[in-house]
């Protein structure tokens, strides 16, 4: 039987329906693949071997009985980041606070997916709570990059990224707070998104920042992100922040002389091999009659503060609630008072964890507040003001996703600054609420580069239109490598 | 030495009319359910899970604020307030704040109590309930483990917080009466079931440190909990002792405050805005739309009472200040249209019976009276059936049997002895049993009512007074 790891969701759910192979099949070859090749890679923390089966078979009873509600994703492998609730199976973070914990209930976009007939094959690994750019951060150790297992994958979403460019599964939901969802899938060369705020449901995404987070998918190329998407998003009663929206995404671009602007900050200030390979994508866009231009944004400068100071106070307060009394791991409270009992199990929170919740903690405090956080809030008002400006321009903007290439294991993890600069391109679109993807524009020494492609609030389709004309007019860029 | 007295109050009242918690749609009742079984993924504050606005718990804050003369803004929002504590299953509650231009769902109220005074109430905020701890072993001192709750996590309450205007406890008492009876009349919180209202208190003497008192669990003993705290406070300021700003709790068994045992200094709350609940416009329409589907307030009641039953002032007071019997009022006008005579019978006669100091329950349990009696009672009285020391007595007793009054008076009639020759045979006895009596009748003309007395008593009261008298007084003649 052929190797079917490498199909795309489109073609899966088609070889399925079509009875090339069955769903069975297809599954039994992504556990084999990932059990093969995991151990190198690190990217799933638990894998749902009999759930994934017995959905399988499932899907394959349906067609063999004629059945007509056949789901739009019926077939496809999906793994889910480990912050993301799944019924029956384990939700860690990656973190020992929550290394046993079950939940009782699907996250909405899971819930969504199981209905379209996808298949959940496991959890993917993560930087604790999904704070970090690397996933070094995990309880589970890092992920590796499937280009380089010497360096990383990105994160906070490694594990959803490292899987598809490993084809340990097909797609796979992560989620994105100030990139963690684009930067892993630059570093990994796969297509990444992150919706428009509101889009999706966070009804079972763990908090981290409430105000700045989406669920949102990785796939190989846009036409998984586009399938993902119109089965997850839309309004959720669950999530008071979604939108009203149906979503319809589709696959022709329609719209003509899509007009672009090149962020110039954010091209200057990335590595030379990654600001040669946007001036070329913005070449390429050109060619093909886009109206092309270099634009400014000032408030870039202060777009990284703003971000990490309302991230890190929402994370202190939502992290709050890990006190393993209702839930948690073993530990028994025999003799600590409870005060003391807190302080002992929130020791064991990560290094990253702690910093976070410290200095969120801080800027929320009284005679701070508005030294910090107000003023953090003035700034993402300002960065909207400026952007929806910029938007009556153009339709697009282009930037780079990570203003760096894939680097080795303890790089950047001595020097939290250091690590904190590298989301300087993606905190733009948290910030703002707008939506962002990535898709795979080349390499240097080996190493992945993404394109990161940005549009107005709710204006994903523009988004994905300029992304299928990009993929399809590069379609020499490589997925997955050789493992 | 008369010193200075001020006092303010975060009073707490459940919505307990609503059949949802605050942010999710377990019940709000809790009460009396097996502990941790009301409770689901977001008031167990679950890794995920999100807070649902229950819609209706903004209407009736709305309606609270309103009835308080508070200002309703245009939009509303909820904010963290951030703390750790067992009962609290995310270690932050969901409240509201007053904060750069966003309040709460209620601003700058007043309240008029007892004629002159008044009240300002500086704000109304809706918020989650905590969970129960639960000291199987003996109080929070005496421990040794501690049980946690979490079925009434969630519940809403509005928290009402007034400016410390106060200055005298039995004023605080009046006061949290009428908001007892304005709550009551609007109709969102039953204050009879055990812990939907409680009142913090907050007191400080001669401008010095203000001590917060917690912990008292009924209106009914705020009265007390202050006077005991201000004698405190008094007589540590007499013998030149500092008062500390600290918070004390009310002891129940004791009647006294103590210091809290774990020092409760000046908590920073690190307030900000729940990122998960929008900011809630509740537009032009949502005032006047409250205001028309408000129910009576009983302000208003008091002037339709006076106005339409032509009763005093005074007495449609007394019936306002408890919904209950304004309500038990009004149920007997409608049976009987006498609105006076029913009202005294209530205000002077009926309310000696009530006991009103159980928080559970309603005020007329263990009486077996209700409004057709009263009604009843009035007319007899109206139509010069019975007299009113008659009524009084009959009053008595349906209160302890629930008879209707006019079958009472029918029985007494029925079997009351008018038979002349029956009561001569009674008054033949006496008049041989008190001999001496008799004789001293001669001097002193008070014997006959004494013998009557004995006529009476002898017949088990059914002999007719006036003929027995009549009887007697000739007999008396006689035998002189």
């Amino acid at each position: 039987m052929a190797n079917l790891c490498h199909l795309d969701s489109r073609q899966i759910t088609l070889g399925i329906k079509n009875g090339d192979f069955s769903a069975e099949e297809y599954v039994s070859q992504i556990l084999e693949r990932i059990e093969k090749i995991d151990g190198k890679i690190n990217a799933f923390i638990t894998v749902d071997k009999e759930g994934a089966l017995e959905k399988a078979r499932l899907i394959d009873r349906k067609i063999r009985n004629g059945e007509q509600n056949i789901g739009p994703l019926a077939g496809v492998t999906v793994g889910i980041k480990d912050n993301i609730c799944t019924s029956g199976l384990k939700t860690t973070c990656a973190s020992k606070i929550l290394e046993d914990y079950v939940p009782p209930y699907d996250a909405t976009a899971v819930r969504r997916l199981k209905e379209s007939d996808a298949i959940i094959m496991g959890k993917l690994n993560l930087d604790e709570f999904a704070m970090g750019s690397t996933t070094e951060y995990s309880k589970n150790g890092p992920t590796h990059n499937p280009w380089n297992i010497d360096y990383v994958a990105g994160g906070s979403s490694g594990g959803s990224a490292a899987s598809v460019a490993a084809l340990e599964c097909a797609i796979s939901l992560g989620s994105d707070t100030g990139g963690s969802i684009r930067c892993p899938a630059s570093f990994c060369s796969v297509v990444g998104l992150k919706p428009t705020y509101g889009s999706v449901s966070r009804y079972g995404l763990v908090s981290y920042a409430n105000s700045l987070e989406q669920i949102g998918p990785i796939g190989k190329t846009v036409s998984d992100v586009v399938m993902v998407m119109n089965a997850i998003a839309g309004k959720d009663n669950r999530d008071h922040t979604t939108l009203e929206l149906v979503p319809k995404y589709t696959l022709n671009p329609t719209k003509k002389n899509i007009r672009v602007g090149l962020v110039k900050e954010l091209v200057e200030g990335a590595e030379p091999e990654i600001s040669k390979c946007i001036y070329s994508a913005m070449d390429l866009f050109s060619s093909l009659d886009f109206k092309c231009e270099e634009t400014s944004m000032n408030s870039i400068e202060y777009s990284l503060s703003s971000y990490y100071t309302i991230a890190m106070a929402e994370a202190s307060s939502n992290l709050a609630r890990y006190d393993n009394i209702r839930y948690g791991f073993d530990l028994s409270p025999d003799g600590y008072e409870w005060n003391m009992y807190f302080s002992k199990v929130r020791s064991n929170f990560g290094q990253e964890v702690k910093r976070r919740i410290i200095i969120g903690s801080y800027v929320l405090s009284a005679g701070y507040y508005g030294k910090y956080y107000l003023k953090a809030q003035k700034v993402r008002s300002l960065l909207k003001r400026e952007l929806k400006s910029l938007f009556e321009k153009y339709d697009i903007l282009i930037a780079p996703t990570m203003p760096l290439l894939p680097f080795k294991f303890g790089d950047k993890i001595e020097d939290p600054l250091k690590m904190y600069l590298i989301d300087i391109d993606t905190v733009i679109a948290n910030l703002s609420g707008i939506p962002a993807i990535t898709v795979p524009a080349g390499f240097s020494n080996d190493l992945p580069i993404g394109l990161q492609i940005m549009a107005n609030e709710l204006q994903e389709q523009t988004m994905l239109d300029a992304a299928l004309i990009f993929e399809s007019a590069t379609n020499n860029i490589q997925r997955s490598p050789d493992l | 030495m008369v010193l200075a007295v001020n006092i303010g109050l975060e009073i707490h009242c459940q919505l307990t009319a609503l059949r949802s918690k605050l942010f999710c749609s377990c019940h709000s009742d809790y009460r009396g359910k097996k502990p941790n079984n009301n409770v689901c993924p977001i008031c167990s504050g679950l890794p995920g899970s999100l807070p649902l606005l229950n819609q209706r718990a903004i209407e009736l804050a709305g309606m609270v604020s309103l009835a308080l003369g508070c200002t309703v803004p245009d939009k509303i929002r909820f904010y963290r307030k951030n703390y750790f504590y067992p009962d609290l299953p995310k270690n932050f509650q969901l409240s509201q704040y007053n904060f750069y231009g966003i309040s709460s769902i209620g601003v700058d109220g007043k309240l008029d109590y007892t004629g002159s005074k008044k009240t300002f109430i500086r704000r109304v905020q809706l918020e989650e309930d905590p969970g129960r701890l639960i000291y199987e072993t003996g109080t929070s001192d005496t421990n040794f483990y501690t049980l946690i709750d979490y079925n009434r996590a969630g519940v809403a309450l509005i928290e009402i917080v007034t400016e410390p205007d106060f200055t005298d406890p039995r004023d605080v008492r009046i006061f949290l009466n009428k908001i007892s009876s304005i709550i009551e009349h609007l109709g969102i919180c039953d204050t009879k079931l055990e812990g939907s209202v409680r009142c913090d208190a907050n007191v400080s003497i001669e401008g010095k440190k203000k001590v917060e008192i917690k912990n008292v669990n009924s209106f009914k003993e705020v009265e007390k909990a202050l006077t005991y705290e201000i004698t405190r406070q008094k007589t540590m300021s007499i013998h030149d002792i500092e008062i500390k700003a600290e918070t004390r709790h009310w002891d129940d068994l004791r009647k006294i405050t103590k210091q809290a045992r774990t020092k409760e200094e000046e908590q920073d709350y690190r307030y900000f805005p729940e990122p998960d609940i929008p900011t809630i416009v509740l537009g032009n329409e949502f005032v006047s739309s409250l205001k028309v589907n408000m129910p009576e307030l009983p302000e208003e009641r008091k002037v339709r009472f006076v106005t339409d039953y032509k009763l005093s002032e005074h007495v449609a007071q007394v019936l306002i200040d408890n919904k209950e019997i304004s309500d038990f009022f009004e149920v007997s006008v409608k049976i009987y249209s006498s609105p006076k005579e029913i009202a005294n019978w209530i205000v002077t006669d009926l309310m000696g019976f009530i006991d009103d100091s159980e928080q559970k329950g309603s005020i007329f349990s263990g009486l077996k009276i209700e409004a057709k009696h009263v009604a009843d009672l009035a007319r007899l009285v109206d139509q010069n059936i019975i007299n009113r020391s008659t009524a009084k007595t009959i009053l008595k007793q349906i209160i302890k049997t629930g008879e209707m009054p006019s079958q009472l008076v029918a029985n007494i009639n029925a079997s009351k002895i008018d038979d002349a020759g029956v009561i001569a045979e009674a008054v033949e006895s006496i008049f041989v049993r008190e001999k001496s009596a008799v004789i001293d009748a001669k001097t002193n003309p008070n014997v006959a009512n004494f013998l009557l007395g004995k006529v009476m008593q002898l017949t088990k009261g059914k002999a007719d007074p006036k003929i027995a008298l009549n009887l007697i007084t000739t007999k008396l003649t006689e035998s002189n």
